[in-house]
């Protein structure tokens, strides 16, 4: 690797810029489809097509995993599922323009990656339970919401970000 | 005019090109602003790096205001856009979980997958818990029904909630938004700075 791109791998958009094309991007979201982003969506799709393919049966006799399963067509064939995986390939592409990919656990000089991993686990399994109870997460529910002034989009962004401030107490070993 | 799919000026078939052309900008934006880095994603909680906040009310600034100023000139219809439904306790307490889940693990699903596309591991480790997460809710959920779907508001904003008009809230929402980055940039001087 070039010396450029070895110190350029931790220089990233100014926010502000990134947060005004997310902003463009949101919109036109909105004026193509009608419907905001989202990313929690395509991980539930691919959990109600795992459950299927281990038990249809259990799926149909399911509550919630049978709003999505259909007869004729896979669970994965949603919008979100497809926008997911653009989702994959665009941040690929620009990992690489900036020399950032690289198989490796990030964590904290203070913690060892075996901890991290565990903590990330267990942050995702609640995060994933959390953005079901609320029928979407920081994209779909807050940032989507919030662009249509959604009531329920601002309960959701107020909750999940007071609720990690008033958390980041007992986390702060993992981060700082 | 818009939104052109729903108005039928667009067929369905482009619905899924749309999708992966926006997947692509979504994920490419959000990688390019450092949201593939859960130790800069965590940094707004300890007051190290404010990106999430000024990326995220930025975008929440600029979407609100742009798709409002289109539905003035009658380029877009925002009663035909889908509003988040408002579930009062459903939001609040999931709201909640996904925040102690945020400061744990360090990601959000959107982000998660930003770093699991350049091969961060605990992103990987992430949306495995996030997939568990989704199972055990699935199987859970007659007991978590009453709160998915007790306390139902209806497809409301804020419009409907604290019935003033919409350009008097989205003032509000800009002037919180610029107060709080001026603020963020005041704190973060004086926290001391870690490297990551």
């Amino acid at each position: 690797m070039d010396k450029s791109s070895e110190n350029n791998r931790h220089v990233y958009w100014n926010p502000y810029f990134g947060g005004f094309l997310l902003g463009l991007l949101i919109i036109f979201t909105f004026y193509m489809t009608g419907r905001g982003l989202g990313a929690s969506g395509a991980m539930k799709s691919s959990v109600v097509t795992l459950v299927d393919k281990v038990s249809h049966e259990h799926t149909i006799n399911n509550a919630y995993y049978s709003k999505f399963v259909k007869d004729d067509e896979s669970p994965m064939n949603t919008w979100l599922v497809f926008e997911s995986l653009g989702v994959l390939a665009g941040a690929f592409i620009s990992g690489s323009l900036s020399g950032r990919i690289g198989f490796r656990v990030q964590h904290s000089p203070k913690i060892t990656s075996r901890r991290r991993l565990v903590f990330a686990l267990f942050g995702g399994i609640l995060f994933g339970l959390g953005a079901q109870i609320a029928r979407g997460c920081t994209s779909g529910a807050a940032l989507s919401g919030m662009a249509v002034l959604s009531t329920g989009g601002f309960i959701t962004m107020l909750a999940i970000f007071g609720t990690a401030y008033l958390f980041a107490y007992f986390f702060r070993k993992n981060w700082i | 005019m818009g939104p052109l799919i729903p108005n039928g000026i667009l067929t369905n078939e482009w619905n899924i090109i749309i999708a992966v052309l926006i997947g692509l900008a979504f994920g490419f934006i959000l990688e390019a602003s450092g949201f593939s880095s859960s130790r800069k994603l965590a940094g707004v909680f300890y007051g190290y790096d404010f990106a999430v906040l000024k990326v995220f009310f930025t975008a929440a600034v600029v979407s609100v205001i742009g798709l409002y100023y289109m539905d003035y000139l009658g380029w877009i219809d925002m009663g035909m856009l889908y509003v988040h439904p408002t579930y009062l306790w459903a939001a609040i307490i999931g709201g909640a979980i996904m925040g102690v889940g945020f400061v744990a693990g360090g990601f959000c699903p959107g982000t998660s997958l930003c770093a699991v596309a350049i091969g961060k591991l605990d992103a990987w480790v992430y949306v495995f818990g996030i997939m568990l997460g989704v199972f055990i809710f699935s199987e859970a959920y007659s007991v978590l029904e009453g709160l998915y779907n007790g306390s139902f508001l209806g497809n409301i904003t804020l419009v409907d909630s604290f019935d003033i008009p919409a350009n008097y809230i989205i003032f509000g929402v800009t002037i919180i938004a610029l107060v709080a980055f001026f603020v963020s940039d005041i704190v973060r001087k004086r926290i001391k700075k870690v490297f990551y």
